[in-house]
């Protein structure tokens, strides 16, 4: 199915990533979270059966990558008999976790109900790091336990780190503990700052010289596992404040992915839900009119929206003026190029951002953490 | 690659048609590519028991206009091999 855009020959093509993010609802409390800020007013989520139709009409319009994600989706009960659902219809399901929860009986019986992956994340490389980050005194340990019950139910092992200035020194140290697991890729993220790593930016962002480090030690392993023959894949991800020019993000604005919040929100991106635009709700539209003719999806699609210097540059084809949601928080208007481009005249807060890493001084303590309480001193009023 | 071998997919990856994409994918932890025609039909012929030798035979069979095959199939699985996306057993 294709649509012409705004009468342009430029064929709108399908959603073919669904994100289902669950829940907000957490035990872990990480200040990185891309969740709202604001998340503990949404208290209202789908049912079973909103979810099921969600999922029915994404898969008829040829999403293919289901992600199960949250908040920790797996708090809700129904999660084994979405699993299930997503099987029949022919998803390639992924269930994105931090392993809270989680036991031996639920990693074998979402195998059963057909689960393809799952991925679980952890803060750090050891107990005390990684339960301080998550706000969670017995995280580390279950966590370990879950990735080997992962490994041992013969999914493929998907290990996730987030990376920031506090776990930054250990690389050699998390790439080590995924070897010995057994895990098939490794995804150091370096955090990107939207949610409350916004928030939370300058307690969170790497040093140039921590970056430089990190990424020449992931290098020398990367090579040392090639060596080998492993075949371990490590994806290195750097943080944005770091590029010269954007990611083209969500590869375009409404051309891939599909995110549906908790209370049925449809996004372009995980993050988009902060941006000043109304976006539909799978109560009230469906998927299909959502996705081809919602004002909330066709806001950026296309580049007729551009201002210069993003207008005239021969780039954007390719990275589609970066994010939206990063030109928002660091500009106040979405439709700025991403500030990240050294073209854009608002590079600057991304140069201050860098010269503020270099001298930032707040522990772990000074963050703010993910919780209920705090998110309720976000409320917009 | 010897011809004796027995080639699967591996793990967590799965080789399906997509009738919106009008083409055969492969899936795997949050990745999808889009397959050519003769990369599903070798990939099609994959069942975990079938040997690379097995596996040419039956698609000079399919494809007798084609002529041989061997050495497009050893390539396209050394490939797959490369990428990780099989196994040889």
């Amino acid at each position: 199915m294709t649509r012409l855009l705004n009468g342009q020959e430029k064929a709108i093509g399908p959603p073919l990533w669904l994100l289902a993010e669950l829940t907000y609802r957490c035990p872990l409390q990480c200040p990185y979270c891309s969740n709202p800020l604001d998340f503990a007013q949404s208290k209202d989520e789908l049912s079973t059966e909103q979810w099921v139709s969600v999922l029915r009409q994404g898969r008829a319009m040829g999403a293919a990558q289901l992600g199960f994600s949250g908040g920790e989706p797996l708090v809700r009960q129904d999660l084994a008999e979405l699993i299930a659902e997503a099987r029949h219809l022919g998803y390639y399901s992924n269930l994105i976790t931090s392993g809270i929860g989680l036991t031996d009986a639920k990693v074998n019986d979402f195998r059963v109900a057909g689960l393809d992956h799952i991925q679980v994340s952890f803060q750090a490389s050891d107990p005390e790091l990684n339960n301080a980050v998550a706000g969670s005194r017995k995280a580390f340990e279950q966590k370990l336990a879950m990735a080997r019950a992962v490994k041992e139910a013969g999914y493929p092992m998907v290990l996730n780190f987030v990376i920031h200035r506090h776990n930054i020194h250990q690389m050699n140290d998390i790439i080590s503990l995924c070897d010995r697991l057994g895990a098939d890729y490794v995804e150091l993220a370096t955090c990107q700052y939207y949610g409350w790593a916004f928030k939370n930016r300058e307690g969170l962002m790497p040093s140039a010289g921590q970056l430089e480090v990190a990424e020449r030690e992931v290098n020398v392993y990367r090579q040392r596992l090639a060596d080998s023959g492993s075949a371990m894949k490590l994806i290195f991800v750097t943080p944005d404040y770091y590029e010269e020019r954007p990611k083209g993000c969500m590869n375009g604005w409404g051309s891939l992915f599909l995110t549906v919040a908790p209370d049925g929100t449809a996004l372009p991106c995980h993050s988009a839900r902060l941006l000043p635009i109304e976006f539909p709700n799978t109560r009230e539209s469906t998927l299909k009119s959502i996705w081809y003719d919602s004002p909330g999806f066709n806001h950026y699609r296309g580049d007729s929206w551009m201002p210069e210097p993003c207008r005239s540059c021969d780039e954007k084809g390719k990275d589609f003026g970066g994010c939206r949601c990063q030109a928002y928080l660091l500009t106040g208007n979405a439709d700025n190029a991403d500030p990240v481009c050294d073209k854009s005249p608002h590079h600057d807060r991304v140069l201050a951002a860098r010269r503020a890493a270099d001298h930032a001084t707040a522990g772990l303590k000074d963050l703010t953490y993910r919780n209920a309480n705090n998110s309720r001193l976000f409320f917009r009023s | 690659m010897m011809l004796d071998q027995v080639p699967a997919l591996r793990p967590g990856f799965r080789f399906q048609w997509e009738p919106v994409q009008n083409a055969h994918v492969l899936l795997y932890p949050e990745g999808m590519v889009k397959l050519n025609d003769s990369a599903s039909a070798i990939l099609a012929e994959l069942d975990g028991t079938r040997t690379v030798e097995q596996v040419v035979a039956r698609l000079e069979q399919q494809f007798p206009e084609a002529g041989p095959l061997k050495e497009d199939v050893c390539e396209f699985l050394a490939d797959a091999l490369g990428k990780h996306w099989i196994l040889l057993q």
